[in-house]
């Protein structure tokens, strides 16, 4: 058993996005934290004193650890954000604002040129 | 616990006036001790933005105050606090935004620069190399290297550790205790008496009551103001940014909400935004005209901080005096008390210089500036 | 937009008040930040999922369904997607003040004549060492992406920490396929046996709970709790030991449990940022109501969670009270008797004291808390940080806040506030957040004449 059919959902088809880059499956409907997880990926932002991986800690938009960058956007909390077909998410560094050079080029750098 | 004790002088406030105070007083060798009736930095200095300025200020006493307390204050930073009171030498930019606003300026500049300020003009065209973010189309600016902020709850408490006073916290002074012929013996609290030939009254916004408990009159009233915090940045702005007209709001004597940008960067990230001043008495609660005006000042500086979050708001009391100086020195209305209080705004920055001055009278020295415009009697002519 | 009742918060709480209220005959928005009404405890799949068995995620469907099919039927208008930052009072009423949708970026305002604060709570975490690594989640969090993205974070979980919510987040992850090694309860088994006939009464689902860890094989683990989280960049798995009864752990009895996730709760905290700003009055952390779940200041009523954690039924029976009251109130009249809704909110009181009394955080639990764990996530502050801070003169959180910046990050001291003030040795008390959630800067400004410096 697994959630999707524990619930009998019958989504739409399920379309790509990418996370640093890759590919990776979404369902409509689905935050891009969900999205996240259902792909195997728990960790999308580095902190900003001392590079620490977090994801999902709360899951209802009050503790915002899961910020993460969704088209060059920052600061968005993966746990509330639906995600778009095409959508490019990026693991983000820090404050988000791109500070220090540390951004990889992957998800966040593409992103701003995609704007 | 009921604690009574005997010392030279006790300093009435543990914000950052009273810890500067306790640091050369202790240093002057007289045993210390400081209370307060919350925490360290719980009043005011909790509140402030830890501006360390010179630039806003006229010639005048209170820039000579200044100006004495920035070098006491970069003395400080020498003898190693400064990185634990996060001392920043971020110098301070004034802009204009009109030719008749720059002309204002400059004639202040000019002012000041006799008094010993260093001013440094610099023309639209150079502005982006100081503040890359700040909007185009500014008249001009002035850059002043001297302006200094430090983290003010930090600088309290640091300022504290190292006069090795003793801290009595969360203990109110009920009372001052006086002996014959009125001279001050000490202070009265919640849990007994602290018996000194001297009392500091470095009680900031509730300087007056302090004073009322010595019998004698300290006009000192709140003016209230708020602080916009963002969410972290990368450091953006670089220094202390601010519309000439704040000097103009500083010196008003009007009541209503009056607004002027104050924009500066921290070390953590946030960036803060000041300065809106409003006398409302000790209201706390929020007032979003307030926080809006602000908002709008700011990102009318700085265009990109409209994308930018304000994480929270918080708003903080100002202790002022009608004539907007400071009452430092003995009052001889009451011997043996002493006033470090009513700094306005301006509190964090001329708490060196302040405590200086009372420990010098305190022990008898002359002290480095002449006190008579911060007598702390002098509203009482006025008054009869 | 105008409206005569704004209810803020469409949970159990909300849409019994803005059902009550519209039923006699007052306008009443609902806003809500969510993309569909529910709140927490009703949270439904999204819409795009297109899950024709919800109910296999949820306990007290019927009365969903109930509360769902009035809604539909009702004048109530629904502004979903509404992020409410701020309530500010008018001289003819309130203006809401809200984000729009996932970006928060477009402000909107909502004028209304009285007010419902209908804002419900958010889980309250302890921390212990490997907290914030990626796998950690709340028990409450884990529930949330299970019920609106069915999903969950892994494969094999641990549910711990003290609470009624920890059964149900067992049974829902086990029911979606997640092993489940253990529920680790702090609280021990003869107490939680001394309040079994309260939680029985709080919880007519509670039997349905325990035949679920059977059904699943749940090991449970009371008095027992979270000693360390391992892992490097991720959750690899729990060290979990046995308390003593003087609450510190039991030498020896530490054992590691491999995972790679752990869902972990101490219980809820309520919302109270929108009524504090308003200049409600707090009792403890919650808003202060009397019998008419009335605040303080005149036309704001609160009720759920946000008045005091008492679990879904409670918050209905309050939001049902507050509606008619408030209905009473906008029409100028007394309120009408609701026998029904105040028998139940007396009972259901009832249970959720003796629910709190039952589940208590372990005794010293500040102390097991080491110096290397980060107290406060968002600004990365340790434990040890704080203790220097106290040594430094801060004998409360706030100055505890000034000196170390934590609570100063995103989440505003809502994570790490309990654990602040309970290394500082004082009671929380609740923090002033003028601002419910962050604004941006060119929004505050939009309101205001454009200025410039002159």
């Amino acid at each position: 058993m697994n959630p999707l059919e524990l619930a009998g959902a019958r989504p739409g088809p399920s379309f790509t996005v990418t996370f640093d880059g890759r590919p990776v499956e979404a369902l409509p409907g689905q935050t891009v934290a969900a999205v996240l997880w259902a792909a195997g990926v728990t960790s999308w932002r580095s902190t900003r004193g001392e590079g620490r991986p977090r994801g999902v800690f709360c899951g209802i938009g009050v503790c915002f650890d899961c910020l993460v960058t969704v088209n060059g956007r920052p600061n968005q909390r993966a746990c509330l954000v639906p995600v778009r077909p095409g959508d490019v998410i990026g693991t983000q560094d820090g404050t988000g604002h791109g500070e220090t050079g540390t951004q990889d080029g992957t998800g966040h750098e593409e992103a701003r040129h995609a704007d | 616990m009921n604690e009574s004790l005997t010392c030279d002088v006790v300093v009435v406030g543990a914000g950052v006036v009273g810890a500067a105070t306790a640091l050369y007083a202790a240093r002057a060798g007289l045993d210390t001790v400081v209370v307060d009736r919350g925490p360290v930095a719980g009043g005011t200095t909790g509140a402030g933005e830890g501006n360390l300025l010179v630039s806003d200020k006229e010639p005048g006493p209170e820039l000579e105050l200044a100006l004495l307390s920035a070098r006491l204050w970069a003395a400080l930073a020498r003898e190693g606090l400064g990185e634990a009171v996060e001392y920043e030498t971020k110098g301070g930019v004034v802009v204009a935004g009109t030719d008749r606003a720059l002309a204002g300026l400059e004639k202040l500049a000019a002012e000041q620069r006799a008094a010993g300020v260093e001013a440094v003009p610099v023309p639209p065209d150079r502005l982006p190399d100081l503040e890359p973010y700040l909007a185009p189309g500014l008249a001009g600016g002035m850059h002043y290297p001297q302006d200094a902020q430090v983290m003010p709850a930090l600088a309290a408490a640091h300022l504290l550790r190292a006069s090795k006073a003793r801290v009595l916290t969360g203990r109110e002074v009920t009372g001052i205790l006086r002996g014959p012929g009125g001279a001050v013996r000490g202070v009265r609290t919640g849990r007994g008496d602290l018996h000194a030939p001297a009392v500091v009254n470095a009680a900031g916004t509730w300087g007056g009551e302090v004073a009322a408990r010595a019998g004698v009159s300290l006009p000192v009233l709140p003016r209230r103001g708020f602080v916009l915090v963002t969410e972290p940045l990368p450091p953006r702005i670089r220094h202390k940014v601010y519309a000439a007209d704040y000097v103009a709001d500083v010196a008003s004597d009007s009541a209503a909400l009056q607004t002027s940008p104050v924009v500066e960067g921290t070390p953590a990230g946030p960036v803060l935004i000041g300065a809106s001043r409003e006398r409302v008495g000790f209201d706390r609660s929020l007032s979003l005209p307030a926080v809006r005006a602000l908002a709008a000042g700011a990102t009318g500086l700085f265009p990109f901080l409209a994308g930018v979050r304000a994480m929270r708001t918080y708003a903080g009391f100002r202790p002022y005096l009608p004539d907007h100086l400071p009452a430092i020195g003995p009052d001889p209305r009451a011997p043996g008390l002493f006033h470090a209080c009513g700094h306005e705004g301006a509190g964090i920055g001329l708490a060196t210089g302040t405590g200086q001055l009372i420990a010098q009278v305190l022990t008898g020295r002359t002290p480095d500036l002449d006190l008579g415009p911060f007598r702390p009697d002098r509203f009482t002519e006025e008054a009869a | 937009m105008r409206t005569d009742l704004a209810v803020i918060g469409a949970g159990p709480a909300g849409l019994a008040a803005a059902l009550a209220a519209s039923a006699r005959g007052v306008r009443v928005t609902l806003v809500d930040a969510a993309t569909r009404p529910g709140g927490q405890f009703y949270r439904q799949p999204a819409e795009a999922l297109a899950a024709s068995r919800p109910e296999a995620l949820h306990h007290g469907w019927r009365t969903w369904e109930r509360l769902r099919d009035g809604l539909a039927v009702s004048a109530v208008r629904v502004l979903t997607e509404h992020h409410v930052w701020c309530v500010e009072r008018t001289p003819d009423g309130f203006t809401v003040n809200a984000l729009l949708g996932p970006e928060q970026e477009e402000p909107v305002q909502l004028h209304a004549r009285a007010v419902l604060l209908a804002t419900g709570g958010y889980e309250r975490v302890l921390p212990f060492p490997g907290w914030t690594l990626p796998g950690v989640v709340t028990a409450g969090g884990a529930q949330a992406m299970l019920k609106g993205g069915l999903v969950v974070p892994g494969r094999r979980a641990l549910v711990a920490g003290t609470g009624p919510l920890l059964l149900p987040v067992a049974t829902g992850l086990a029911a979606a396929g997640v092993e489940v090694a253990a529920l680790v309860e702090s609280t021990g088994p003869r107490r939680l046996a001394r309040h079994a006939p309260a939680l029985a009464g709080k919880l007519p689902e509670g039997a349905g709970h325990a035949a679920g860890l059977l059904r699943h094989r749940i090991p449970v683990l009371t008095r027992h709790t979270v000693v360390r989280a391992h892992g490097d960049d991720r959750l690899t798995g729990v060290t979990v030991a046995a308390l003593g009864t003087d609450g510190h752990v039991r030498p020896g009895t530490e054992r590691h449990l491999p995972c790679d996730t752990l869902a972990a709760g101490h219980g809820m905290l309520p919302h109270t940022d929108l009524a504090e700003s308003l200049g409600c009055r707090l009792d403890g952390l919650a808003v202060a109501v009397d019998t008419e779940q009335r605040t303080d200041v005149p036309g704001v009523w609160a009720a759920g969670e946000a008045t005091g954690i008492g679990g879904a039924a409670l918050s209905l029976a309050e939001g049902h009270i507050a509606g008619c009251s408030a209905a009473a109130h906008l029409h100028g009249t007394a309120p009408g008797p609701a026998p029904a809704a105040l028998k139940a909110r007396t009972a259901l009181q009832r249970s959720a004291a003796a629910l709190d009394s039952a589940y208590v955080l372990p005794a010293h639990w500040p102390e097991q808390i080491t110096d290397d764990t980060v107290v406060c996530r968002c600004e990365e502050v340790t434990a040890g940080a704080v203790r220097e801070a106290l040594d430094l003169g801060a004998g409360d959180e706030r100055t505890v806040k000034l000196f170390t910046r934590a609570g100063m990050g995103w989440c505003q001291g809502r994570m790490c506030g309990t654990a602040i003030a309970g290394l500082a040795g004082c009671a929380p008390t609740p923090a002033k957040r003028p601002f419910a959630r962050p604004v941006p800067l060119g929004v505050l400004a939009r309101h205001h004449p454009k200025e410039g410096p002159s």
